[in-house]
This record gives C-alpha cells, structure tokens and sequence, in this order.
C-alpha cells in the first residue's frame, strides 16, 4: 500500500526502474474550466472525473518512456482563476514547456489562451520554452465556437505545437504529452546535449538556459 | 510579502496578548482534581498550547482592525472576572440550584422558530440547485439563513443562494439599511469591515451575536483568498471595483463554509476537535511531523475530515483556531487535493493578515481521509516542502504506527455510551487554555439531518446565552420536551450536556460529576496534551 500511495511515490518506484535521464518541467496555463487539470490527471492516472476548480496549482510526475530516452515529466497544473495570476509566474518559471490550453465551445477561453502567450513571450526568449496549444474538450464538437484551422493557423504562425484533446473521452492526451516531451528532448540535445539533471523546480533556481543559438522554431512540431 | 512574517513583528502585537503565558501551567501537576483553574482543566494542554489563546467569539465579535488597543486587556467586555471556582461537588451543586437560570416555559416561547426550523430545514433539500434559483420564487425567499456580502459601493460581491446578478436590486435596498442601524429582533445582521459589508437574512433562532460571528468567519475566508492589503488596494483603486472577477472559482468554498457553520459545533466553541488516538500513536505521529522539518515551515497540519491528528509549529508562533477553520474548510471544500501535490497561497487572517504562506496540500493515503498541510513562508520552497512530506511518511513508516492510524480512522467519533451514563445523549467540552474540544458522535435519537441540526441549535441557543455580552450566564439548566440541556461555563472549560428528558436536575448534576472524570481519564486519546515545536 505505501509503495503506491501517492502519485509521487508512483513516479519514485518507476524512477528506480527506468532512470530517466533527464526532468522536464512541463506547466499547464489556461482560463479557468478549459480542463487543465482534467488533461493531467488523464495522463497521470488515466481517468477522467468532473472536478472542482484547482486552488492555487498541482503538482504531479510522471515518467515517459521515448524512443531514444526516458524522461520525467514534472507537470504544474495552475488554477485558471484570477485571483490566482498574480502568482503564475511562480509556476511557469523555469519551465521547459508550456501547454496553453483552451475549450474549443468558448472562444473566450482560446483569446485568454493567446494572452498567456504574450505572457510568455515576456518571459522566455523563443528557443527557450516548448509551447503548445492545445484545443480541449474534442468531445464537444458540436458547439465547436473555435475551429481547428483556426487554432491550427494561429499555432502555425507562432511556431506553437498544436493539438487537439479531450480528456473526457481520452483523445490524444498521451499523444500530446509525448509530443511535447519529444520536442523539449529535441530541444535540449541540440542546444546542450551534456546537460544533465535539469530539474527546475522553484526552489532549485532558474533552469540551465539554453544557448541562443539553439535551433529555432520554424514549422509546428507533430 | 510572506518573508514579512519574520521581520516583522508587528502583527504579534494584537495577538501577543492573547497567547497564554507559559507560567499558567505550572500548577497543573498539583492539581489533578477535574478542573478549576485554568490550564488544570481535563484536556489542557501540558507544555503551553498549540493556538492563540481565545476564550471563544468574544475575540471574534470584538472590534477588529485597528482595534487592537480594545483589545489589549485580555478579558473583553461583559465577562466579569471570574468569582472563585467551586471546587467540590456540594457547591457545583448549589450553584446550580441558586445560581443556574433555569429555563423552562420562558424558553419554550422560543421554542416557535425552533419547531419551524425542520420543517424549513425539509423543504431546503427540495430547493434547486444554487445558480438556476429564480430569486423571485417563494423558494428562495424560504430558505434558512440567506447571506449576502457586497462591497460598500453596492456591488454584489457574493450570494448565498441565487446570482448575485439577480439580486442587484435586493443589494440596493440592503446598502440602504445598511446606513440605517437594524432594529432590536430583526432577522437582518449587518457586519460592516471596510470595504465590505455582510449581511444575512436568517430564520433561525441563532441570537444576533452569533450570526455576526458567522458573517465574520466568512469575511475571514474571503480575506484567507485575497489578504487584507490587496483586498483594500482594490477598493482604493477603484471603489465600484466587482470583486466577483476575482472570487470567481471560490464560491463553492464559502459556501462548504456555511453548511460546515450549521453542521460542526467546532465553529460555534471556537475550538478544535482532535481525532481519538492512543497517545502512544499520536506521540509518534507529532514526533515524525517533527522531525521533518524545513527552514521555512511554520505549521504542519495533519487532519483528517475536520479533525486535528498533530499539529507541529514553530516555536513562539500561535496557530488561531479560527485560521485553523479555514484550512480545514479550503479542503474539505475541494476534491482536487485528492490528486497529486498541491501548492497555493493563502492567507491566514488571524495570524497575519497582510500575507501569503505558501501551503503544501496533499492526501497521505488514496483511500484514507488523512491530510497533510504544511505551510511555509516560502513561496519558492516548493520542493524542499514537498520532501519534507516524504520524509514524514518515511518516519511514520519506521515507527510502524501506520496500521494503528488507520484503525485509528476507522473509527473517527466515539460513542456516548463509552461514558457509562445512562441518560446521557451527547456533551460538547470545551477546554479554554488549550482551545480544544471534544464531542462525542450524534446518536439517535437525533438521526435524521434536521434532527442533528436541531440539536446544534440548542447548543447554540444555551452557548448564546451564556455568553451574551450583557448578560452572561455561567450556569444553564434547559428543560425541554425533547431534551433536557445544561451549560456550564467556568474560565477554565465549557460544558454542554443534553441529556434524556426523563431525567433531573439533581441527575444531571450527578451526570456532570461523572463525566468530568471520564474526560480526565481519557484526555490524553481526545486531546493533544504535549503540542510539539519544531
């Protein structure tokens, strides 16, 4: 029972067997009820839920086994309320990369998702941070108020990964968390490919930066 | 703005009065006959105690910020210095014969409200859901107790049942009586902390006093989301600022926070309940708690639904029972702690009002109601926090108390019949100097939900007399057709006994006498003697 208790101690035992190579902290931005957290704890745990709004931020892991390594996911699921911005950065700093995720029946919700990208653009240089857009609740399409080509352009134009989800009826979830710990190892081996460890929490200081040299983004990643 | 907790003491000030000086202690161990002075009483704690000293909502109901000179003698006004204790039997007994106000026909007068109550209480669960409520139906105007909070410029800010949108107009009138002073029995109460003003509508026979004290435990929620500083920031900013943006997502809590209000006497005693554990257990469980400390924590919490396991704090920092509530509502108000670890910023009003500790929140145990809450000063100290759990549960584990906590979870609330006193059907006491209660579950004959309700009513009934400000009573016998009550409140305990309603007074006396010794015998499993410090 205690090997299993919590998700962390899930991540530690799966740690012990497949020793990731490296940590990567992946944080999820978005307004409120888009289903932020439902996208994680789908991923996490493989299950879906109707939950309440998330106070202040969640934190999981979970390891993802890659064709070339295996990398540790450290996943800040942010509560989307306002009151809540004024600490968001704590959550997003140092991240390796960001999902910003929007319901795609609220058109409300995909502008917020865009404000959070100018957010972010004031934080991390381009080639700093993985970003993804991320169309939530797939399983509504009928009161669809965004359209993928639409979501898909914008994501085009600012070089965004981009896809769409639905935690609900489990719709490329996996795909998406894995596409995006693809693209942040890509990252990573092309700006420094001895960086180790790169655990970037809060309390461990700024991530390494990357070199500006870094290979910058120029077609969506799939 | 949270390092500020450190550097600056100014916010002990206010309080620093309030926290019980070591010395009171001391005689303890001399003295183990059941309760007398304080800090002797059953259920006192032994090495100074784990809270800000507070008798109960006096603190609350006294004036507040900028207040605090009001505040510095420790007894407020209208509880007169305490006459010396009775100390045998005999005289708790004459007391009670000469001195007790005993309420029978008199108090029956006010039986109306209260036979009225289940029967609003009944139609409460088939009132729709909060949001699709149509604020023009008879419905709505049914409910118990409405509470509103809109800032002093009249913007809604939040509404009980109903939108707040549909009830602009209402608020209008309200900001209109607001400026009036209400009149003497009206069901409206005002509590006026700028820039907000609460109100609640209640139909229940709670006196004035305690609906305000409500109210002000829901301005304390509302400041444990925003602080006191940017909640005025705000309003200096823009006065007609809609507060709602801001709350948003937050209803639920202050709702969860009502409900809790009308269900759990821990509110109303201004106390904490501890979840019965052999000490042994408890012991262990602190001294890992303990153990696992960090620079920057200030408090570890373990609790389990609304009742306390341990509580580790830094020394010469006073947790406020109050602040305590609110923890332990922002949980059990929401499921998304069940999941993974979580990290937010809250305020802890009593305590200090001004900033943010960061607290870790997660669930020890999938399946088991056990959480722990460890608050940090820290913002940054996410992961420094977040292995201070670990290391909780690695020791926990060692000293193998882990099945005994469990079984201990079992069985969360212990039964009256423990006791041994026929006639007994249920007792809250309350010990002043550690700011804990005990309460055993409620049985039947109270089963159903409005029974349960009708029964914390009284409770509130005899507590609001007893602690009425202009007429405080210390001893309280309450004759009833279905119950027969008596309160006893001395400096050092609170005690409120319900009991069959065949049974005397003389038998009710017996019965107190033979429940403070049982109390004495198992205080060590209902309360938290030995508070560790980090």
């Amino acid at each position: 029972m205690e090997q299993t208790a919590t998700p962390n101690a899930v991540a530690s035992t799966s740690l012990d067997r497949t020793h990731p190579t490296y940590t990567y902290k992946v944080v999820l931005l978005g307004n409120t009820s888009v289903g932020k957290s439902s996208l994680a704890y789908r991923y996490v745990k493989n299950d879906f839920k109707e939950s309440l709004p998330t106070v202040g931020c969640s934190f999981f892991t979970q390891t993802l086994c890659l064709e070339a390594t295996t990398i540790r996911l450290e996943i800040w699921d942010t509560a989307g309320q306002e009151k809540y911005h004024s600490v968001c950065h704590l959550y997003y700093r140092g991240a390796h990369a960001a999902l910003l995720v929007y319901d795609i029946t609220s058109k409300v919700s995909a502008d917020r998702a865009k404000l959070w990208l100018q957010e972010l653009e004031k934080e991390f240089f381009h080639d700093e941070i993985v970003i993804a857009l991320v169309g939530n609740k797939a399983d509504l399409a009928a009161e669809r108020e965004v359209t993928t080509e639409e979501g898909e352009e914008f994501a085009q134009s600012k070089s965004l990964l981009y896809m769409e989800t639905s935690a609900k009826s489990n719709y490329q979830v996996n795909e998406l968390f894995t596409a995006v710990g693809r693209s942040v190892v890509v990252d990573e081996c092309w700006a420094a490919p001895a960086q180790g460890g790169a655990a970037a929490g809060p309390s461990r200081g700024p991530a390494p930066q990357r070199p500006a040299l870094a290979a910058g983004r120029t077609a969506p990643r799939a | 703005m949270a390092a500020d907790v450190h550097k600056k003491k100014g916010w002990e000030v206010p309080n620093g009065s309030l926290a019980p000086g070591d010395g009171q202690h001391a005689e303890r161990a001399e003295s183990p006959t059941p309760g007398l002075a304080q800090g002797t009483e059953p259920g006192a704690g032994q090495e100074g105690a784990m809270f800000v000293h507070t008798r109960s909502y006096e603190d609350l109901t006294s004036p507040e910020e900028g207040g605090a000179a009001a505040r510095s003698p420790p007894e407020g006004p209208g509880e007169p210095p305490a006459p010396p204790q009775p100390s045998s039997m005999e005289q708790i007994s004459k007391d009670f014969s000469e001195l007790s106000t005993q309420l029978t026909g008199r108090a029956l007068g006010e039986e109306g409200p209260l036979e009225a109550a289940p029967a609003a209480a009944r139609r409460d669960s088939l009132l729709p859901a909060k949001e699709d409520e149509d604020v023009t139906m008879d419905a709505w105007r049914l409910r118990r107790k409405h509470v509103f909070v809109l800032s002093e410029a009249g913007k809604p800010v939040y509404s009980r049942y109903g939108s707040e949108e549909a009830l602009s107009s209402t608020m209008g009138v309200m900001m209109a009586l607001v400026a009036w002073s209400p009149l003497p029995g009206s069901p409206v109460v005002f509590v006026r902390r700028s820039p907000l003003v609460l109100v609640a509508v209640a139909r229940t026979r709670q006196s004035e006093q305690e609906i305000a004290h409500e109210l002000l435990y829901i301005y304390y929620q509302i400041l444990s989301l925003l602080t006191w500083t940017q909640l005025n920031h705000i309003f200096q900013q823009k006065q007609n600022y809609d507060l709602r943006r801001l709350l948003a997502g937050s209803e639920r809590i202050t709702d969860n926070l009502l409900d809790l209000m009308a269900h759990d006497p821990s509110f109303l005693m201004g106390a904490v309940r501890c979840l019965p554990l052999a000490a042994s257990v408890r012991d262990a469980v602190s001294t890992s708690l303990q153990q696992a400390k960090a620079k920057s924590l200030v408090f570890s919490i373990l609790l389990s639904g609304n009742q306390l396991v341990s509580l580790v704090r830094k020394k010469d920092q006073f947790l406020h029972p109050i602040d305590l509530h609110l923890l332990f509502n922002l949980i059990s108000s929401s499921s998304s702690f069940r999941e993974g670890e979580a990290w937010t910023p809250i305020c802890l009003p009593k305590f200090n009002s001004s900033g943010f500790f960061h607290a870790h929140i997660s669930y020890l145990e999938q399946e088991m109601d056990l959480c722990l809450l460890l608050v940090s000063t820290d913002r940054e100290d996410f992961f420094t926090v977040s292995d201070c759990k670990r290391r909780f549960q690695e020791r926990l584990r060692r000293r193998g108390v882990q099945h005994a906590l469990q079984d201990a979870l079992r069985t969360p609330f212990y039964s009256v019949a423990q006791v041994g006193i026929p006639d007994l059907r249920h007792f809250i006491y309350k010990s002043k100097s550690s700011g804990l209660f005990t309460s055993p579950e409620i049985e039947a004959p109270y089963v159903r939900e409005e029974e349960k309700e009708r029964l914390l009513g009284l409770y509130q009934y005899l507590h609001s007399r007893a602690h009425n400000s202009s007429r405080p009573l210390k001893n309280i016998y309450f004759t009833g057709p279905r119950e027969n009550l008596l309160a006893w409140v001395t400096s050092a305990f609170e005690l409120y006994i319900c009991y069959s309603p065949l049974g005397t007074k003389a038998g009710a006396i017996s019965a107190v006498n033979k429940l403070m010794k049982w109390i004495r015998r198992e205080e060590e499993r209902l309360f938290i003697l030995t508070p560790q410090t980090y």
